[in-house]
């Protein structure tokens, strides 16, 4: 007979129609903005400024090298260097960008930025929650709502900031070590000379 | 004369004329279909429930698509037209007029019109009904037959066709 | 007691000539007119606001989801959200569109749509216009529904929206001879085309039995070869091809924005209830209640009633079948619908003239399944598909 398996068929939307009234589990759905599901660690959404320490000015670990300016596919960074030099989270003197805007409705979240930066300084966020009324102003993001703690950092992408902080430990003990030895022959100053030698600020001079 | 009679007579002439006058046949044929429509309402305004309600279902929509449907097969793309109306509207028009005049001229000549017919009693579907199944039973018959006849001939047709490209 | 129902049940009759014995007497039919129409005009509508929501939550539900629960409660206030949504879109007339047929297309349907109301008694004495010849109008106001197909299709310049009308039209018409065929039947036993003369002829119980034309061999038939032709006539899913979301996005109306859009959906709405509301006159009893201890309800709520439960079958029918192929639809309606109809009438007949008993339900029953079978069985044959070949292309 014709209309077997459309009585089957009705049968199970029936099934559908009214379990989900009896049983929750059937219903899937996230209600979100009250109800949300767990961040994902290997989402990314648009990128942000890590800082160490708790003050952002203070602790920015970015020197203003411009390498994602300039590798930024579709242009939405725009840095400005600054003149003089102020000290970073661990107190070695380093430029520091004296303005940092992201376009976030240009931004295609490649992650281009983050693989160039040398210094582990730009990230991707995980948050998705940036509707704004303003589509010009409102998705410019500067300098201040870029910047993110280290510890935002680790909770957003618990496993990748955890080699991050290991590298950059290792690093700085390895400039730790090199430091006595570089600095006893000539006997210099070590505050300014051994920067370059430390970490590779190559990016400016390439 | 009532107000309705002239709304919808003028619906009717200002359809078919329309139709005569517009240069795209697809206008043309949307045009008749309202002149279709205004009889089929003035049939309906004169009591004529069935008639009037069979043009609707047969002419506006099943003699309209068909017409709609031959132009579209059968008609080329032209380029774009500046004008509206079409500019064979002249012998259209004496053509239109042509047909008027032997009709009117018909008509006029007949003695019927003149003479006061007696009022006739409010026909009904279910009258119509009983005459095609009694007094006019045998004609509705052949009818039958001939329009079956007709499709099973469109129906061979189609087939002959398929069994060519095969 | 019983008197306080019968006000109720006449409630809008008895408002309707209040408000009438405030106009001069020259101008009662015409106002009478206008309060009938302009009460059709609101009321179903709004029943379209209801039936979309209704809609949508019913295939969330379906599909285990919630539906919308944003705007009011339960998401009730959603189709007044879309109005607002579809009044402030922009109207986007194509630029080789050719316009005043463009323009003319929706209000057409709209138009055709309204117009198939006038003859469906929504309750006692509540009719627009008892015509003679009711059933035939409202099959010939359904047939102008192709003409508006056509003229939104062709005035778009789109090669969808042509493709578009012409599935829909071609369906249309394959589905329209089984959908009158199918209501024949029930002309046939109540030997009237009046809509109110077919509902009054199912009046009456046996015993708490009511005696609809649904509840016997011929009239179920019908009533289900109806409502497949009712299906298709309003391009419902699963013969929804000339919208087919996937191939021809949406059919004739692809190209219209904003309210006009809003037009085709009222206007594609409008007919599914119309046609609903002729399967209730036709087969359910129109507004009579299904049981004689229930009859104290008024008739109106039935037939509301009555045709939330049969859109319900339609939200039910779309959350379960996929949609057919052209070859199958054809198919269907020329090889099992219209047999299926034609035979039905036979039965029709024999039921007439058969004395009343169990040997006449037993053979009417025999008649109408074994053709059943025979068309089904015939139809489930595996088909060989040949190549496609084109006749003017190649």
């Amino acid at each position: 007979m014709v209309g077997e398996g459309i009585l089957k068929g009705l049968a199970e939307t029936a099934r559908n129609f009214f379990g989900s009234y009896v049983s929750k589990e059937r219903l899937t759905t996230v209600q979100y903005p009250e109800q949300r599901l767990p961040r994902i660690e290997a989402a990314r959404s648009f990128p942000f400024l890590v800082y160490d320490g708790s003050d952002w000015q203070q602790g920015m670990r970015c020197v203003g090298c411009q390498i994602c300016e300039k590798e930024c596919p579709p242009k939405c960074i725009l840095i400005e260097k600054s003149k003089d030099k102020k000290p970073d989270a661990v107190g070695k003197q380093q430029f520091y960008p004296a303005v940092f805007d992201i376009d976030i409705s240009v931004c295609m979240s490649c992650q281009i930025c983050v693989e160039v930066c040398p210094f582990d300084a730009i990230k991707m966020d995980v948050d998705v929650d940036l509707p704004t009324d303003n589509r010009f102003a409102g998705l410019l993001l500067d300098k201040q709502q870029l910047a993110k703690s280290n510890e935002y950092y680790h909770g957003i992408h618990p496993t990748e900031a955890a080699a991050v902080d290991a590298a950059l430990a290792a690093e700085r003990a390895k400039a730790q070590a090199k430091k006595p030895a570089a600095a006893t022959p000539p006997a210099a100053p070590p505050s300014a000379a051994p920067v370059p030698e430390a970490q590779p600020v190559g990016g400016e001079s390439k | 004369m009532t107000a309705s009679f002239l709304i919808l007579a003028l619906l009717t002439v200002a359809g078919t004329a329309a139709a005569m006058g517009l240069r795209n046949a697809v206008h043309c044929v949307l045009a008749l279909t309202l002149g279709f429509a205004g009889i089929a309402a003035l049939y309906l305004q004169l009591g004529a429930q069935f008639v009037g309600l069979a043009q609707i279902m047969v002419y506006v929509g099943a003699v309209a698509i068909l017409a709609v449907f031959a132009i579209m097969m059968t008609h080329k793309p032209g380029q774009a037209e500046a004008s509206v109306f079409s500019s064979h509207w002249i012998a259209g028009g004496v053509v239109a007029a042509a047909v008027f005049a032997v009709l009117a001229w018909a008509i006029a000549s007949s003695e019927a019109v003149f003479q006061l017919l007696p009022p006739q009693p409010d026909v009904t579907v279910q009258k119509i009904g009983d005459a095609l199944m009694h007094r006019f039973v045998l004609p509705l018959e052949i009818m039958g037959l001939l329009l079956t006849a007709a499709l099973i001939g469109a129906v061979v047709i189609a087939m002959d066709r398929k069994e060519e490209t095969k | 007691m019983t008197q306080v129902f019968v006000q109720l049940d006449q409630i809008f009759v008895i408002v309707k000539y209040w408000l009438l014995g405030f106009v001069p007497a020259g101008w009662q039919p015409l106002v009478s007119a206008i309060v009938s129409v302009v009460t059709v005009v609101i009321a179903f509508p709004a029943l379209f606001a209801l039936v979309t929501w209704f809609e949508r939550k019913g295939l969330g539900r379906m599909q285990n989801r919630y539906g919308p629960n944003r705007a009011g409660p339960a998401g009730l206030f959603q189709p007044i959200a879309d109005a607002i949504k579809s009044l402030t879109k922009e109207d986007i007339v194509p630029l080789a569109a050719d316009h005043v047929v463009h323009f003319l297309a929706p209000v057409l349907l709209v138009t055709a749509a309204f117009l198939a109301y006038a003859v469906i008694p929504v309750g006692r004495n509540m009719i627009v216009v008892n015509l003679n010849a009711g059933v035939l109008f409202f099959f010939a106001v359904g047939s102008v529904v192709e003409l508006s197909v056509f003229m939104a299709g062709w005035s778009s310049r789109s090669k969808y929206s042509l493709l578009g009308a012409m599935r829909a039209i071609a369906q249309m018409i394959s589905y329209e001879v089984p959908l009158v065929l199918a209501s024949v039947v029930v002309i046939m036993q109540a030997g009237s085309l009046s809509t109110v003369a077919i509902v009054e002829r199912q009046a009456g119980y046996t015993g708490i039995w009511p005696h609809w034309f649904v509840f016997t061999p011929w009239g179920f038939v019908g009533f289900a070869l109806f409502m497949i032709a009712a299906t298709a006539e309003s391009n419902r899913s699963p013969f929804d091809l000339p919208e087919g979301e996937s191939e021809i996005i949406a059919g004739y109306y692809i190209e219209y924005s904003g309210f006009k859009f809003a037009l085709f959906f009222l206007g594609e709405y409008l007919g599914m209830m119309a046609t609903s509301g002729m399967a209730i006159t036709l087969f359910l009893g129109g507004w009579a209640a299904p049981f004689p201890f229930l009859a104290w309800i008024p008739s109106y709520v039935w037939f509301f009633l009555k045709l939330l439960a049969l859109i319900f079958g339609f939200i039910w029918i779309r959350g379960t079948l996929p949609r057919l192929r052209m070859d199958q639809l054809m198919n269907f309606a020329w090889e099992f619908i219209l047999p299926m109809a034609l035979f039905n009438m036979l039965v029709a007949g024999v039921w007439h003239f058969m004395p009343p008993g169990i040997p006449r339900w037993l053979v009417c029953i025999a008649m109408v399944a074994t053709p059943c079978i025979l068309l089904s069985m015939r139809l489930k044959r595996k088909k060989k598909l040949q190549l496609r070949t084109y006749q003017f292309a190649e």
